[in-house]
């Protein structure tokens, strides 16, 4: 029941600004009304977007110029807040595919990791660097690779960092936990008969 | 060197180490709600797998659901809404879980019903699709937020994939001064640690400030630990531990209970415990804090004015320019005087007893200030209970606080309690992030029950300390 294998992803780039960008401004609560995942991807973002529309301002994720990218450049603490997975299947349906970062929520990256999608980091400079460069040219292509754990672009070729835990989980399709979680349900089983509090005390 | 209670309680727990280098965790209570779960049993169904320990899952319905008696009514005005809750009446029969439904007078916020009912207790593993899972580890338990694709895991193998955390004990010494509440103690630490200055760590709470807290006040403490970016927060336990759960539905009885007793006492950390990170915070020191931003860490104390732009690091300022811009506050200016236009009291926050009766004391007698649009709402539906018998519900509602049924209600606003326009909240939920409260413009200050119920009589930012002889 493994999954495919991640190893590369190729796209143009969409570079979004600012530190605790929260799940809630990925995904606003009022769309969590649903009990499938199917259609959220429209609605990544939906209320920053219209708040910067009011201003005469226009969100990356409502920009025509990023309207086909994959690899999205974020700052620190990226997606902090809710448990939602929500966010990243947004986040996927609209198109995203790898994320770059200086850092993530950790619900928020094992929430990514289960669905494939690889959550890289670096420091300040490099995102920067890599969202300057996405505005410059947002047709630009990079390329991820996740054995190499480096984008390729116009910038060159950039080192990144990745959890390892993660990285062997795309390269070997196990990003899905739950294959080898079933594995070890006899064990499972086992730990379980051993808690006292499962038997209540008993 | 002794052992921690994160790292006794994860050995007991562990099945595995799976190849990514995770280890496989055993859950031992899983909670549902119905806003993370259908999709996750639409995963379980696809594969057809089964739930091998149903009677360790609990299910309940928060988020969604109206919080008027009218608003109740079935089938729910929101077709989405009344669709969700079927989900989670139809997927609990199938797989034979236990569902606190509205009907059985057993509802209420997933993190407020659990520890009520006695499901929550020290030792245990617990997981549930719901970022504010930390608030189960003031019984000494390691209690996790989950994404839907875990809560299958959880549902098809009662375990989950997990990292090791490292622990940072967090030292509340000395006292607090009187007006100081545990929601300040869980701002407290948020505004000195970051939003993100738990990534990677469990927050081991302790000190005599904490020993000295009720159940109910560590639970506000634990709730909080995910808005610092910690993975779980917890609370040893100890005699106010035991003495909260004895007697409750779901707890061992008679020799049983001994036995779980003499157990829970193995599993607080040792005095000589190794932690990854220790720090000191002087309760002296907390005043009552309030959040100006869009993150839980902008807050200042009632007393002080908002902090200048250059004053943070450089890469925080853009968040801290855009919460300027989004709250349309200045920089230098006093947070006290803040008019608000709505009050909103309850969430698994504060939605407790203890936090209805601190509040009630400060509205009893008095009228919510012209303009203002209060809300108090109890975390289930045991708590309204609690608070009728003891007329808390009179309290409010001849303040003119509307006095509602139990929900998730204001806190995240998926029900018809919102925001309208940029309206201002004085909350005593848990997050300021933008269009939080169903807004996308709305805006929201975070502060305990006492400076809420004082900020509705007063209808603007208010230090409760000036207060206190009421
Ligand atoms: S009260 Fe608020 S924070 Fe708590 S579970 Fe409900 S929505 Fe989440």
């Amino acid at each position: 029941m493994a999954g495919k294998t991640v190893t590369t992803l190729t796209g143009s780039g969409i570079p979004l600004r600012g530190n605790d960008i929260d799940t809630d401004r990925i995904i606003p609560a009022r769309f969590l009304k649903c009990v499938t995942f199917d259609g959220i991807g429209e609605h990544a973002f939906k209320d920053d977007i219209k708040g910067l529309a009011a201003k005469g301002e226009t969100h990356p994720f409502a920009d025509d110029r990023f309207a086909h990218a994959a690899i999205l450049v974020a700052n620190q603490n990226f997606g902090c807040g809710s448990s939602r997975e929500h966010a990243p299947q947004s986040l996927k349906r609209w198109g995203i595919r790898a994320i770059i970062a200086e850092s993530y929520s950790e619900i928020f990256y094992g929430n990514c990791v289960s669905l494939a999608i690889p959550c890289f980091t670096a420091d300040h400079e490099t995102c920067a660097k890599l969202q300057d460069a996405i505005e410059s040219n947002p047709d630009a292509q990079f390329t991820v690779d996740i054995a190499q754990s480096t984008v390729t672009g116009p910038c060159g070729s950039i080192t990144l960092q990745i959890q390892s835990g993660a990285q062997s989980q795309l390269l070997d399709g196990s990003w899905n936990a739950r294959a080898s979680l079933l594995e070890n349900l006899d064990a499972a089983k086992a730990v379980a008969s051993n808690l006292p509090y499962v038997s209540s005390y008993t | 060197m002794g052992q921690n209670l994160y790292h006794k309680v994860f050995d007991r727990h562990c099945v595995a180490q799976l190849p990514s280098g995770q280890y496989q965790l055993f859950i031992g209570l899983h909670l549902i709600h119905e806003v993370t779960s259908p999709q996750a049993f639409a995963m379980v169904r696809e594969q057809n797998l089964n739930v091998p320990f149903p009677e360790l899952t609990f299910a309940t319905v928060d988020h969604i659901i109206p919080t008027t008696g009218a608003g109740r009514q079935r089938p729910l005005q929101d077709p989405l809404a009344e669709e969700m809750l079927q989900h989670i009446e139809q997927n609990t029969a199938d797989f034979g879980i236990n569902f606190f439904s509205p009907e059985k007078g057993e509802q209420g916020v997933v993190h407020v019903v659990g520890p009520e009912r006695g499901l929550t207790q020290p030792g245990m593993t617990i997981a549930c699709g719901d970022s504010h899972t930390s608030t189960h580890g003031a019984f000494g338990t390691l209690a996790f937020g989950i994404g839907t694709s875990q809560v299958a895991d959880v549902l098809a193998t009662q375990t989950l994939a997990m990292a090791k955390l490292k622990v940072r004990r967090i030292n509340f010494t000395g006292a607090l001064q009187s007006g100081v509440y545990a929601k300040d103690v869980a701002l407290a630490y948020i505004n000195r640690l970051g939003v993100n200055g738990g990534v990677g760590y469990a927050y081991e709470f302790g000190g005599e400030v904490i020993e000295r807290m009720t159940m109910e006040e560590r639970m506000t403490v634990c709730n909080m630990s995910i808005e610092g970016g910690a993975r779980c927060g917890y609370v040893n336990p100890d005699q106010i531990t035991f003495d909260y759960l004895k007697g409750r539905d779901y707890c061992p009885e008679g020799e049983a209970w001994e036995r779980a007793v003499a157990d829970w006492q193995t599993l607080a950390s040792d005095a000589d415990a190794d932690y990854d990170d220790i720090i000191e915070i002087k309760g002296e020191d907390i005043e009552p804090f309030v959040t100006w931003g869009i993150t839980p860490a902008q807050s200042v104390g009632v007393g002080q004015n908002l902090p200048a732009v250059d004053s943070f690091a450089e890469a925080d300022q853009i968040v801290v320019r855009e919460a300027y811009e989004y709250m349309s506050f200045e920089e230098g200016q006093p947070i006290a005087g803040t008019p608000v236009n709505v009050v909103f009291i309850g969430s698994c926050t504060n939605g407790r007893m203890s936090d209805l009766r601190e509040a009630a004391k400060f509205v009893k007698g008095r009228k919510v200030a012209e303009g203002v649009r209060a809300l108090a709402v109890p975390g289930s539906q045991e708590v309204a209970r609690q608070a009728i018998a003891e007329g808390l519900d009179k309290v409010f509602d001849e303040a003119g606080f509307q006095w509602r049924e139990a929900g998730c209600s204001m806190c995240l606003a998926m029900n018809p309690d919102q925001l309208q326009g940029n309206e201002i909240s004085a909350s005593t939920s848990n997050r300021n992030f933008k269009g939080r409260q169903g807004s996308p413009t709305g805006r929201t200050l975070l502060m305990s029950p006492a400076m809420a119920a004082v900020a509705a009589v007063e209808g603007k930012v208010t230090d409760v300390r000036e207060h206190l002889e009421n």
